[in-house]
Order: structure tokens, then sequence, then C-alpha cells
């Protein structure tokens, strides 16, 4: 090290000397470079372990029930019978309510924090929501539980199921014992976990929108409204898509706003209100007393979930990137 | 005629775009009302959960009064602290990597768009993977499962932020110290990574505060224990698991601290991302 701090003129009197040099510094940026790459590897190698560590785990559940496993509507661990449909509906529909509660809120948020607040508070509340991204899961759940769980049981589900539950066609929708817990309580719950983050993303999304377009438009005399609908929307249509799916992995992924208002039933929901179980809080609830057969089932559950997150997340964030590409223009 | 007809047109026009202004604003109102909600049942709770017994004493035994979270405290205070240092310079040179070296390289891009899915992935996934690799190979829960479960959470949080930010140092800055012959590798780590440096603090504090609050990883890697453990190859204590266990108990005692631990958790989440946010505004301002 100290050598190379030698003032140019003398090392130059001195060619093998600079080679030297020249030949140490080449070799430590073909390590410095090497051993970056090494750990920017890493993250695919994590991958890589994932899908092959809970694959290899789950083999003795693939190889007794094949593929059966993922539409056999069984949970039965004292007989060792085995499937995900329970937990894959489950998931599906506490994270798909989800997503039809938060979408329309979520879209608000945005063209509110974007084209109606006032610009002095922009900020704040745009940081507020931010903040709000940031609270960890367990609040969520704990909320749901201790105080949700009760006024939904109260106020929400013994009143729709006075009304609808008589009505043919969709009153079975509306049966199953008014406890507050359940499906739609936990979808509600999970709503407004990632409420914050898809508006969040959302607004990001429609501050792509190069202001030109947008005041072309207010010049041409559009209203908000207007330039919301026919300018920002179809502009950033798949950045906003991404923005959903981005928040639809997240809400089919997320254990602890589920786990504490889900019911945890291994049953089949037959209604909104009647207890399920989703892939993560079956996971969550069982894995710490399971063995054999029961934990390798545990363990092809978890690879189903990477393999339905993967592929959810994946497609967001093409969407996402493609959106950004044509900020370029 | 066509006076009369644009009125109507117009006043169609506004009633749409009012339409659209209060309903925006109704779902902020009700967003900010539904999250404010939280945070006030949040707030009340854990501060009558809180005292100075939370910090002193040891998580009681089922049914009993008293007690308090030190265990916990410190066992996630560890795993925390442990995943970070692994975390921190692992995800700043992956972080370098791909800035400084991945602009034309297919498995760069491939690597930022896996880092980006990981961000979202599910953690508990992550929690059964190091099960999987270390603690059913490796002799049981322990500690140290749990960090390498955290770490894992944190790479690509690092790894992201530091990539942006050093995206955002000028490339003249680069030029000018290649010039005066300095290696790739002194250029990348005294003048790209100084000049961004309160970017990549950004992103370590928003590390900590993301694996801060995960509970997920840490059920079946860290698991829980009922005692005081400083010894991180054994199970260890940690805030979020024993805020699961004793909030889905029957005990009073248990739930109430778990509102105390809950508020704990909060409270240092918000603070470590507002520290981000005045690190990050310090850079721009700069």
């Amino acid at each position: 090290m100290g050598q190379d701090m030698q003032s140019p003129l003398s090392s130059l009197d001195n060619n093998s000397h600079m080679l030297a040099v020249v030949k140490r510094q080449r070799l430590q940026d073909v390590l410095f470079h090497r051993l970056t790459q090494l750990f920017s590897l890493l993250v695919l190698v994590a991958l890589a372990g994932i899908i092959v560590s809970l694959f290899i785990n789950a083999w003795p559940t693939f190889a007794k029930f094949g593929a059966r496993f993922i539409w056999y509507v069984e949970w039965d661990i004292i007989n060792e019978e085995f499937g995900a449909a329970i937990a894959i509906v489950g998931t599906i529909a506490s994270a798909g309510i989800a997503m039809l509660v938060a979408i329309p809120l979520a879209f608000g948020i945005a063209v509110f924090l974007t084209e109606t607040c006032p610009v002095w508070l922009r900020r704040p509340l745009g940081t507020a929501i931010e903040l709000l991204a940031a609270v960890p899961s367990i609040i969520y759940g704990m909320f749901g539980l201790f105080v949700f769980a009760p006024l939904f049981a109260d106020y929400i589900q013994v009143p729709l199921r006075e009304v609808l539950s008589g009505m043919p066609l969709i009153g079975f929708l509306f049966g199953g014992a008014p406890n507050g817990m359940g499906i739609l309580a936990a979808g509600i719950v999970l709503a407004f976990m990632v409420l914050p983050f898809v508006a969040a993303v959302m607004r990001d999304v429609f501050e792509i929108t190069p202001p030109i377009l947008r005041e072309s438009a207010y010049g041409l005399g559009c209203t908000t409204w207007e330039v919301v609908r026919k300018i920002v929307l179809p502009y950033t249509q798949k950045g906003v898509i991404g923005g959903i799916m981005l928040g639809l992995g997240r809400a089919l992924g997320e254990t602890m706003a589920v786990t504490f208002v889900i019911g945890n039933a291994n049953r089949m929901p037959t209604s909104l209100f009647s207890p399920g179980t989703s892939i993560a809080s079956t996971l969550a609830n069982e894995f710490g007393e399971a063995a054999d057969l029961h934990m390798s089932s545990l363990f092809a559950l978890g690879f189903l979930l990477f393999v339905i997150t993967f592929v959810v997340l994946a497609l967001a964030k093409i969407m996402i990137n493609r959106a950004e590409k044509a900020k370029g223009f | 005629m066509s006076m009369n007809m644009n009125h109507a047109l117009y006043r169609r026009r506004r009633m749409a775009n009012a339409w659209g202004m209060i309903t925006s604003m109704i779902a902020m109102g009700l967003g900010l009302a539904v999250l404010l909600w939280i945070l006030v049942v949040l707030f009340s709770n854990g501060f009558a959960a809180l005292d100075w017994n939370i910090l002193t004493k040891d998580t009681p035994a089922p049914g009993t009064d008293g007690g308090g979270l030190r265990n916990a405290i410190v066992g996630s205070l560890m795993m925390v602290g442990l995943s970070v240092l692994v975390a921190t310079p692992v995800g700043i040179l992956a972080g370098i990597y791909l800035t400084e070296y991945g602009d034309q390289s297919k498995t760069a891009e491939l690597t930022r768009f896996v880092t980006d899915i990981m961000l979202s992935a599910p953690s508990i996934v992550i929690g059964l993977f190091v099960y999987a690799i270390a603690v059913a190979t490796l002799g049981g829960f322990s500690g140290y499962a749990g960090s390498l479960a955290l770490a894992l959470i944190a790479v690509p949080v690092v790894m992201r932020t530091t990539e942006n930010m050093l995206r955002l140092v000028p490339g003249s800055l680069r030029e000018a110290a290649f010039a005066l012959g300095a290696p790739r590798w002194k250029v990348s780590l005294s003048v790209t990574l100084r000049a961004a440096k309160s970017g990549v603090i950004t992103g370590v504090l928003l590390a900590i505060a993301r694996i801060s609050g995960e509970t997920a990883p840490l059920l079946f890697t860290a698991l829980s224990n009922q005692f005081y453990n400083d010894d991180m190859s054994k199970p260890m204590a940690n805030l979020p698991v024993v805020i699961f266990q004793f909030a889905m108990s029957p005990y009073d005692n248990w739930i109430r601290l778990a509102w105390g631990g809950a508020l704990l958790i909060t409270l240092t989440v918000l603070i470590l991302n507002i520290l981000a946010r005045v690190f990050f505004r310090d850079k721009q301002s700069a």
C-alpha cells in the first residue's frame, strides 16, 4: 500500500516498479469484481436454495399424493391424509377480499395525493401513508383480534346474517357462527395492512406521468377528474396493475395479519363468515408440532405458496418495469 | 341551442369532477381514519402496559401476574444486531456490483429482478428454508438460525437501496477518480460509496426497521424461550414471537404484555423510518 503512494516522478524512473503496481492493482480489481459478483449471486443462490430445499422436504407428500395434493379437500393429521385445497381456498379468498377492499381505497388515496390535495399537505400525508406501510403486520393482527373482530361480529355479521342469510342463491355466503373470526374478517384486516403499501406504490406510479401531458390536458379545459381518467390512468395503466399485483403478492404470503383472525379451522369454508385457514397461517400454527408426513405436507404448502407468490410478484415487477421504461418518452 | 347544450355538458362534466374529487377525499379520509384508529388502539393499550418491569423482568409463567419482556427484548436486539452486521457488508458489496459492473450483464439483470421479488416474498417461507438448511440439520432451534432468516430478508433491502443510491452519484465523479489513476475498487469504495454514504445508511436503517417486526421467519428458527438466554446457539426469546404467543393466550397479563411489546416494536420501526428519511433529506440538500 505504502509504495504506490510515492510521488509519481520517483516511480516513473523505475519502469518495472510501475509495472508491478499496475499488475497488483489489476489483480486487486479482478478480486474486487469477483467478490462483489459473488455476493450479488448470493441472492440467486438463496432463490435456488429455497425452491430446492422446500421441494426436497415436500417430496414424501408429493410422492404419496401426487398432483392431487393441490385439489384434495382433506387435512387429517391423525389419518395422515393431506391436501392443500382448504388452505389454498382460504389464502386466495382472504387475499381476494383484501384486494377488493383495498384497491378502490388505494386508488382514491393516490388520486387525492397527486391531484386533489393542497400542495402543502401532500408531503406530510404522503409520508404518513409511507410510515403506516412500515408498521409490522403483527400489529394489524392484534388489532384484528382484539378490536375489529368483536365489532365486526356485532355490527356487521349479525345484521348481515339476519337480512341476507334467508336469500336464495347468495344466502349461503352469510351463514355461520357470528364470532367475528373468518375469511371475510381476515380479508378486511388484510386490506387495512396492504392499503398503505398499494396506495404508496400507486401514488409513485401516478407521479411518473409527465407534467407536460397533464398541463396540456388542463390547458384544453379538462377537469381534474378527466385528467385522472383520460391522461394519468391510461398513461400509468401498467404501473397501476403492477402496484395492485405487488399488494396481492404481499396479501397472499402474509402470516400474522391473517393468523389472528381467520379462525384457523381445517375445514372447507362454506360462507364468508366461516372460519378457514390460509397457507401461511396453517404453517404458523402447525409447524411447531409437526413430524413426518405432516411436516412434509407443510413444506409442500410452503412450496406452493412460494411458487404462487413468485409468479404474482414477477408479473407485478415486469408491469412496473415497463411502466418505468415508458417514463423515458 | 348550442349554448344550452354546452351548458348541460359543462354541468355534467363538473358534476363528474365533483363526484370524483369527493370520493377520492372520502377514500383518503376513510383510509387515514382506519389507520389512525389502529395506532390509537395500539398506543392506548401499549402505554397502559409500559413500565420499568417490561425492561427489567423476564416473561412471566402462564397465568401469573407481573413480569416483563427483558429476555425477549435482549433476544430481539441480539438477533437483529447480528443479522444487520452480516447483511450490511453483503448487501453493500452486492449493490456495488449491480451499479459498477452490472450494466451490460444478463446475470446482473436477473439478480436485480430476483432481488425485487425477494423484497416482497412471503417471510414465512424464508423461515421454512432456514429450518430446512440450518435447524433440521445442525441440531435445533437457535438464535443463529433466527439471525440467518432475518439476514436473508435484510440483504435485498440493503442491496437495492445501495444500488439506487450509487446510481445517483454523478458519473463525472467516477471519471475524475479514474483519471487520477485510481484502481476500480478504490473508486468504488472511497469515492462512489463515500459520496452515497447517507443514502446507504438510509438503506441499512430501513432494513433494520423491516426485520425488527418480522414474526413469521422466527417461529421455526429462533423459536422462543421462557427464560433469559444470551447464548445464540440455543432457542431465543424475541419480541415478535412472544407477542404472538401472548396475544393468542387466554391470560390477561400476557395480553397486556403483548400490547406493551407491540408498542415497543412499532415505535422502534417508526423512529427508524423517520431517521432514514432525515438522513436521506440531508443528503439531498447537501
